[in-house]
């Protein structure tokens, strides 16, 4: 498959107001593939660069030094701005701040009314992406009616109607409550699984990740670690030191093996867990 | 509580008045504006007062809303009332008492001027109540779209108004937590002397602007990342098409002000 | 000897309207002085709206509110006192900082109930040095400071007032797995300082797991339990039907008890797991 994101030797450092101080290096040297229909999360403590490199995705910060490149287009590209937008739609953490309009349907438009995009397609691709989201009876309600996964939902919606071959979510619910979180991830999911929409999720929780193609694990602007969640989990203490958690059976299977057990360490599931506790007691 | 102050006072409905275009409206609010104030006499006032009665029927909204729509003007009214009352001097004098002077003539200008305001609040309280602020602001757009020729930023200004309309309910929400965590914290805001009421005030609008400043950030990129470039090229998924119904209420708007023209030159 | 106590407690918003809505609906419940309680419920449970009447932000639409036995709403114009006694920090609390200095946030509080400087200064670094925040920063602007940071300021701004019972209102949203284990054990050190009565409520029950003694359950404006932290989770199963999520260790002790493993007690920390397993896998070894 090919990749829809190409990062190569990704440097991002600001200047601050005091000017006896150095800029700020907040990514150091990042080097990235994501393939097509991937689902990646990239997982860190606030303040490793993670929402940082987000904003790479879509050219809202350009890199200092090094190159991004979605779908083929470089995000220093100023002329095929809103093709890379189109292309690599984001959904930020708080739902109140993405929500432009006080009609959920206008909301959803609000990308297609910029890119004048024609009322009739624009019409049909509203209704299809209030629809794919499971909100098309909310579509004339107010967002303020709306709870937080709801409100999330849409400004899902608001992305899909793009049609974008790629959606950064950075932090998507991290406000919500674990109703709106479930709401959300199977959301995603299903755009990812449906519609072969490259998901790119930015979280600190362990339980989301756990479910995603692939982990990358973010540290002080650099990727420390890029594999299958399994494998990623399976070393606790280093992302304890990082300042992360790992599901509770990952940690569960970890100290069960610190004590001697034969157990595997790459357990992230309950169902894996009890399997594994039951051989234990088998054997 | 706050958060049950409803803005722009819509009642949603489907009657005929709320299913007219909003350009009409407006442009039919404007003209029943000039037709109250072009009639002179009793005899406009009772054609305007019809026009305002029939659209207000029409419109199947209590009468009672209007009432109170007038209610907060009344002080208004009232003082309206007295200064034309007072200093008119016109007219047979009906009691003289001291420097106090009142003629026929007073009485009449200040009803007159009453009723003509009282319609007048009544007529556009007709346009609010039946068109939703955001809609309203949309048409505003749209009839001023010819003014984007001499570089008014018509766009700009509907964008911001109708963001502004998005936020309120939210900051009205917002303000209400801040206020209760201050309270949590002793600051006396419904009582206490005015000083401190004052200084506790602070307390409320630091975090609030602080608030509405991180929210105008994050929505500005939120904007830029779906693609928005000002109103060049824009479409609009909100269509307003006009029908039949909407210059049929032109037609009947301006016969009625042909006909308050007509009986002001009469009379 | 309880501390808090509500009779029938009832709340309905609006009333007389059509958006009327009973919030809190004939909730009795005791809480002794001293305790740390979780507070658990969905989003519109009415959680919310009871803690708001522990310190009197809300009043009773019916029944009662006991602080010390007596009844708060007994007179009117000594509400204040109340919400010194009783500390509420609300949901994302930073974003009520307004001072200048992180000194002055904290004093606000303090200053509100009248106190002389001397005292204000004692508790403001008290409590900064409980809730972790070294005393450069107390001089510094709150606005310069880390979230988490931020969120310490604010929850030190009420527990400044030293009130006897403490609620903090989901103090860990939003934050990353160091904030959150910092904040939480902070709050706990100050439990173990002050012996103070504290509540928390929180969407995560791996967290509620790991610091209360005692569960309080809302479901649907009423309360569905409020007792001891092991029984709660006995009842994993109801508590999952009412739509409340139990720690995900507890699932998996339940999915053993379905294969037939059952080990007879209610599992609901990893370390409590790891320890009843490596003594039951030595058991096994030794017959």
């Amino acid at each position: 498959m090919d990749n829809i994101i190409e990062i190569k030797g990704l440097h991002f450092s600001y200047e601050t107001d005091d000017e006896e101080k150095k800029p700020v290096e907040v990514l150091k040297g990042i080097d990235l593939d994501i393939k097509q229909g991937e689902f990646v999360a990239v997982l860190g403590h606030n303040g490793c660069g993670k929402s940082t490199l987000a904003k790479h995705l879509n050219a809202i910060l350009l890199p200092t030094e090094g190159t991004v490149t979605v779908d083929g287009i470089d995000t220093k590209d100023g002329e095929r701005l809103f093709d890379l937008r189109q292309c690599a739609g984001m959904v930020f953490q708080n739902p109140d701040n993405q929500i432009v309009s006080s009609i959920v349907e206008e909301d959803v438009a609000f990308a297609l009314e910029n890119l004048g995009v024609p009322y009739e397609e624009m019409r049909r691709r509203v209704d299809d992406s209030l629809k794919a989201v499971g909100m098309y009876e909310y579509r004339l309600h107010s967002p303020s009616q709306l709870s937080g996964g709801q409100k999330q939902r849409v400004a899902i919606a608001g992305i899909i109607a793009m049609e974008p071959k790629c959606i950064i979510l950075d932090e998507p619910t991290a406000m919500l409550d674990p109703q709106g979180r479930k709401e959300v991830l199977a959301t995603i999911h299903r755009m990812n699984r449906e519609k072969g929409i490259t998901i790119v999720l930015i979280t600190h929780y362990m339980d989301e990740a756990a479910d995603c193609d692939r982990v990358v694990v973010m540290d002080k602007g650099e990727v420390v670690r890029d594999d299958v969640p399994e494998k990623v989990f399976s070393q606790v203490d280093k992302l304890k030191a990082i300042g992360l958690d790992v599901p509770q059976v990952t940690e569960l299977a970890w100290e069960l093996r610190k004590a001697g057990c034969d157990i595997s360490p790459e357990i992230i599931t309950e169902e894996e867990c009890a399997a594994a506790i039951e051989r234990l007691f088998a054997g | 509580m706050l958060r049950d102050i409803t803005i722009g006072q819509y009642f949603p409905g489907d009657s005929v008045i709320h299913r007219l275009d909003p350009r009409f409206k407006i442009v039919i609010t404007i003209l029943y504006i000039v037709m109250l104030f072009s009639g002179g006499n009793y005899l406009c006032l009772a054609v305007g007062a019809v026009f305002t009665i029939g659209a207000i029927l029409l419109s199947k909204i209590p009468l009672k809303m209007f009432v109170k729509s007038v209610k907060p003007l009344f002080i208004f009214l009232l003082i309206t009332a007295f200064i034309n009352l007072f200093f008119m001097s016109r007219g047979n004098v009906l009691l003289h008492w001291k420097f106090i002077k009142i003629t026929d003539e007073g009485v009449n200008t200040s009803v007159f001027m009453v009723v003509r305001i009282v319609l007048l609040i009544m007529g556009s309280s007709l346009l609010t109540y039946t068109t939703s602020p955001i809609t309203l602001t949309d048409a505003i757009e749209r009839l001023l779209s010819p003014l984007r020729k001499i570089k008014f930023p018509v766009h700009e200004l509907a964008m911001m108004m109708s963001i502004a309309l998005r936020f309120i309910p939210t900051l009205i929400e917002e303000t209400d937590k801040i206020m209760s965590a201050q309270k949590a914290r002793g600051a006396e805001i419904d009582t206490g002397s005015f000083t401190t009421r004052a200084k506790n005030l602070i307390s409320i609008l630091v975090p609030l602007f602080i608030s509405a400043f991180r929210r105008a950030d994050e929505l500005a990129t939120a904007m830029e990342c779906r693609c928005y470039h000002g109103g060049e090229g824009r479409t609009r998924l909100r269509q307003l098409k006009s029908a039949p119904r909407d210059y049929i209420a032109l037609g009947v708007t301006v016969l009625f002000l042909a006909g308050v023209i007509v009986l002001g030159r009469l009379f | 000897m309880a501390i808090l106590e509500t009779q029938e407690l009832t709340y309905t918003y609006s009333p007389g309207t059509p958006f009327e809505k009973t919030a809190v609906d004939h909730v009795s419940l005791k809480i002794d002085e001293g305790e740390m309680v979780g507070v658990m419920g969905h989003t519109g449970s009415g959680k919310s709206t009871l803690i708001q009447h522990f310190n009197g932000l809300l009043r009773p639409t019916s029944g009662k509110v006991l602080l010390d036995g007596k009844d708060i709403w007994a007179d009117k114009d000594k509400i204040r006192d109340v919400r010194f006694k009783v500390g509420l920090v609300f949901q994302y609390p930073e974003y009520q900082i307004f001072e200048e200095t992180v000194y002055k946030d904290i004093a606000f509080g303090p200053r509100n109930m009248g106190l002389d400087e001397a005292e204000i200064k004692r508790r403001v670094h008290e409590t900064a040095n409980d809730i972790g925040l070294s005393e450069e920063l107390l001089e510094r602007s709150p606005f310069e400071l880390s979230g988490g940071q931020k969120r310490r300021v604010a929850i030190a701004g009420v527990m400044a007032m030293e009130p006897r019972v403490l609620i903090l209102d989901e103090p860990t949203a939003g934050l990353d797995p160091a904030g959150r284990d910092k904040i939480l054990e902070h709050i706990k050190r100050y439990h173990q300082r002050t012996k103070n009565t504290i509540l928390i409520v929180s969407h995560s029950m791996e967290d509620i797991a790991s610091f209360a003694d005692k569960i309080l359950v809302m479901s649907k404006a009423k309360l569905f339990c409020y007792d001891e932290t092991v029984k709660v989770f006995a009842r994993a199963d109801e508590i999952s039907q009412i739509g409340l999520d139990v720690p995900q260790i507890t699932r998996v002790f339940g999915e053993l008890k379905r294969r037939g493993l059952d080990f007879g007690k209610e599992v609901y920390t990893v370390e409590y797991a790891r320890d009843l397993l490596l003594r039951k896998l030595k058991e096994r070894e030794v017959r």
